[in-house]
């Protein structure tokens, strides 16, 4: 059987890809490495052919068992799901490779930790790629459903792979955190398919009114993944599990797990709950306003580097969740933006963690007041972390400078100054907590580093992300169009090119 | 085999008290806002029709070309075979995760009891007659793999109880293997019709019949492998 | 009332009241059986329900989706109870730590190296001797 390039079973492999590597590498222990970072490789080389079948035939639907909505699943694939399909892998390939070094057994340390950690590793993280993948392509509400227990357990399993009481204890919260959502999310869909007889998104799209089962369902389905993508108010547990969890692990959570459950959010909100006017866009806005300060507030407080960049994530989650209250006259460029804020922050999230993983092999710590000069040691380290904190501040050229621009944009010109102020504080923030670390980097300490082995793979993946965050700065005219495939933000919006300013614009390489 | 993960040895850990819950001014709010949860639920689930068709005219229509006579079981391995592909994977990903976390199975101390392993020695063959008549039943009655499934493990934990253990033969990828049986198999049927230009898990219908049965024979395999092997906790 | 509705009201009261539980316990097992009894509330709304169709028979598609729902319910649970275990194991009791970082530091703070044998496993020739001894910042 010869593939056809553009067919879109690629989609399929995109699953199963991943899931028959965690099979075999379950199976075969001695050899499970090789197989996981082989799977991981096809995994986001897969990603490829399904472009230029996008770009020519748009957005497209496959049946599961040939059935069909209503009575089948369908997968469906667009510009928003290309996106999301495109960050997992970037962030995913990247972060294999950091673990293959980062588990490996240490010489210096003979407890044989790493070995067992990496044994269980790649089975997990490929069951959880598989589950992020799943997410990202499937329009059935039901299907979503089963997608995203799969993604809560793998993630909460990762998060103890780590062992000692503070990775069991966030992994414990973790799960119960993560079930509940997930029990809120099945609520809403039994309320919707109790009322208009169908799971599939599309179907449900044309069904949906504004009644009071909606209403119900939209509260259950919102609050519960609202709890999974952790805005603030209920992002206690996030600090916890993502600083505990060893670092590649952190790097998927913070960067991959998070952004699943705001990309169901996103897309429930854009096919089914848009219309309804019910103040809870608002809601969501001040919400999000609120962990923006809250997030940058403890990020700045924190001793330890990777509690510090957990809380950025809390901080950064605030931003997605602007979009709501501002799309609502701001159209599809705000959502735009928001997708661009949830890519940027992904690679920058992924090459924080990542830095950090490095600097505790280094000094087998993450005290940021002892990081004593480590830029003489570890240039490349500090140089991804830097990368990635333009990004997270929001400066320019990043990927988060343009979603956060537009952002921005978008709340002068409704005259809404409070979130603008809020956006604008929360980058001064972050540019201090972000130059704190660096800043720490560059000054002696009174304890000197333990000075470990650091890889080369492991600096380097680092920078390829942290650098990837400030290329996506420059994408804008590529990314743009692709996003809009399909329509997944409604009606066209005039082009944001200009918005931006001419130094970023360009030809567009893929029409829609 | 030692639990080197840990950093403190469990039974050195001096036991603590457990912490307080909330006090009554919180459970006060709670308790109010779970009523006004309760309202909202209970005004949406009655604002339904007292009638809706669902989808089950849809599933009778196409049961004829399903493979299997009865709707509940068409539906889980044919029309929405993908969820219970995916449930499998679930049902292997929470061993995987148990085994990751605790390298030791968890202690059962085996009764040597002689009146419970005579009981267990009639009891065994008749639980898996009866796993083998849910398995089977399944295509036209209630019934099917996960029943099948659970009867089967909870033989195997029966067993255990009564202090018989595996043969250390099948102890490694034997055992493995059973325990992912079902999802791997479901995953390589769906993935080989697409050889034919059909999509993903579209079964040809002379022969969906035998593809489910197979299906759910290693399904009811692995569901017990991994229902056993949860009860114990950790790699026997 | 129909009977279905009564069944799914049932399931919205379990659904609260496991809620509730949850919230209030604060030891992890009564959380889990919290977290099933919401659970069991969520899958009776969704089954209760199916009973609505004009025919005699309930509609398949909610039973096989309740069926699904309790295996993986099943399976998170088992995942729960041992991580659990691992949590009294470690921590000494089977409830949730609001402390972060207290319990232990992520890494032990490294004590200064007598001789630095562990400075010699640094990667960088010719680092500066800030970091290869413990004498750099003596005053």
């Amino acid at each position: 059987m010869i593939p056809n390039l553009a067919s879109p079973g690629w989609a399929v492999a995109l699953i199963f890809i991943p899931l028959l590597g965690a099979m075999l590498a379950f199976l075969l222990p001695r050899i499970g490495v090789t197989l996981g970072l082989l799977a991981a490789v096809l995994t986001a080389g897969s990603v490829l052919p399904l472009l230029p079948m996008l770009a020519a035939h748009g957005a497209t639907n496959i049946r599961i068992g040939g059935w069909g909505a209503p009575l089948g699943i369908e997968l469906s694939i667009d510009g928003l799901t290309m996106a999301m399909l495109a960050m997992t892998a970037l962030v995913g390939i990247a972060v294999s490779a950091y673990a293959t070094c980062y588990l490996r057994p240490v010489p210096s340390r003979p407890d044989g930790q790493p070995d067992l950690q990496q044994r269980h590793f790649w089975p997990l993280w490929l069951v959880l790629w598989a589950a992020l993948n799943a997410l990202f392509l499937s329009s059935d509400i039901f299907n979503l459903y089963v997608t995203l227990e799969l993604l809560g357990l793998a993630a909460v399993a990762l998060t103890a792979l780590s062992g000692g009481a503070d990775a069991l204890n966030g992994a414990m919260r973790y799960l119960l955190v993560s079930l509940l959502g997930s029990l809120g999310y099945l609520l809403g869909v039994a309320l919707l398919y109790h009322a208009y007889g169908t799971l599939d998104l599309g179907l449900l799209a044309l069904r949906v009114g504004d009644e009071t089962v909606t209403r119900a369902a939209l509260g259950a389905m919102t609050a519960g993944l609202l709890v999974k993508t952790a805005l603030f108010p209920l992002h206690f547990w996030l600090p916890p599990a993502h600083a505990s969890a060893s670092a590649p692990v952190s790097a998927l959570l913070s960067a991959l797990v998070v952004k699943a459950s705001f990309y169901l959010l996103l897309r429930l909100w854009l096919t089914l709950f848009g219309d309804l006017d019910s103040g809870l866009a608002t809601l969501l806005g001040v919400l999000g306003a609120i962990a923006i300060l809250w997030g940058s507030i403890q990020a700045l407080r924190q001793a330890r580097l990777k509690l510090l960049i957990a809380y950025s994530t809390v901080a950064q989650i605030g931003y997605l969740f602007l979009a709501f209250p501002l799309a609502a006259t701001g159209g599809a460029v705000v959502w735009g933006a928001a997708v661009y804020l949830v890519l940027s922050h992904a690679l920058a999230k992924a090459a924080m963690f990542l830095t950090a993983g490095s600097l505790l092999r280094f000094g087998a710590h993450d005290r940021i007041a002892d990081l004593d000069r480590v830029v003489h040691r570890l240039p490349i380290t500090i140089g991804a972390f830097t990368l990635a904190g333009v990004s997270i501040m929001g400066l320019p050229p990043s990927g988060g400078f343009i979603g956060k621009w537009l952002l921005l944009q978008a709340a002068f010109s409704q005259g809404r100054w409070g979130l603008a102020l809020v956006m604008l504080a929360g980058g001064l923030l972050a540019a201090a907590y972000v130059f704190k670390v660096i800043g720490y980097a560059f000054t002696p300490a009174v304890v000197p580093h333990q000075a470990g082995l650091v890889p080369p793979t492991m600096e380097w993946t680092a920078l390829a992300l942290g650098a990837g965050a400030i290329l996506l700065g420059f994408a804008w005219p590529l990314l743009w169009p692709l996003l809009e495939i399909g329509m997944p933000f409604g009606a066209l919006a005039p082009d944001p090119g200009a918005a931006v300013g001419p130094w970023l614009g360009g030809p567009r390489i893929l029409a829609p | 085999m030692p639990d080197t993960r840990s950093t403190s040895v469990p039974g050195t850990v001096r036991a603590r008290a457990l912490p307080a819950g909330p006090g009554p001014t919180a459970r006060l709010i709670l308790l109010l806002l779970l009523a006004a949860v309760l309202v909202g639920l209970a005004t949406a689930v009655l604002s339904l029709p007292p009638v809706a068709p669902g989808l089950g005219a849809v599933v009778t229509e196409h049961l004829p070309a399903s493979g299997v006579e009865h709707p509940v079981t068409a539906v889980l391995l044919n029309f929405r075979g993908y969820d219970t592909l995916l449930e499998l994977a679930v049902l292997w990903l929470a061993l995987l995760a148990v085994w990751s976390l605790t390298p030791a199975p968890l202690a059962h101390e085996p009764t040597a009891n002689p009146m419970l392993a005579a009981l267990n020695q009639l009891l065994a063959p008749l639980m898996i007659l009866v796993a083998g008549y849910l398995l089977w039943n399944g295509g036209h009655a209630p019934g099917g793999a996960f029943q099948a499934g659970a009867v089967l493990g909870a033989t195997g934990v029966l067993l255990h109880l009564s202090g018989r253990r595996l043969p250390r033969a099948v102890d490694g990828w034997p055992l493995r293997l059973a325990l992912l049986l079902g999802v791997a198999l479901f995953s390589l049927i769906g993935l080989a019709v697409m050889a034919g230009g059909a999509p993903f898990l579209t079964y040809p219908p002379a022969s969906a019949g035998g593809l489910i049965l197979a299906i759910e024979a290693a399904a009811t395999l692995s569901i017990a492998a991994t229902l056993a092997a949860l009860f114990l906790g950790g790699r026997p | 009332m129909t009977p279905a509705s009564l069944y799914a009201l049932v399931g919205v009261g379990l659904i609260v009241l496991g809620l509730y539980a949850l919230s209030v316990h604060a030891h992890l097992l009564r959380k889990l059986l919290a977290f099933n009894v919401t659970g069991s509330g969520v899958f009776l709304v969704l089954v209760g329900l199916a009973r609505r169709t004009p025919a005699a028979a309930a509609d398949p598609v909610p039973q096989a989706m309740v069926l699904t729902g309790i295996v993986v319910a099943v399976a998170a649970t088992a995942l729960a109870v041992v991580l659990m275990l691992r949590v009294q194991a470690t921590c000494g009791r089977a409830a949730l730590n609001d402390d972060l970082g207290t319990l232990e530091p992520l890494q032990p703070p490294p004590t200064p190296p007598a001789g630095g044998p562990a400075a010699s496993a640094g990667s960088a020739e010719g680092a500066p001797p800030a970091l290869t001894g413990t004498t750099a910042h003596a005053p």
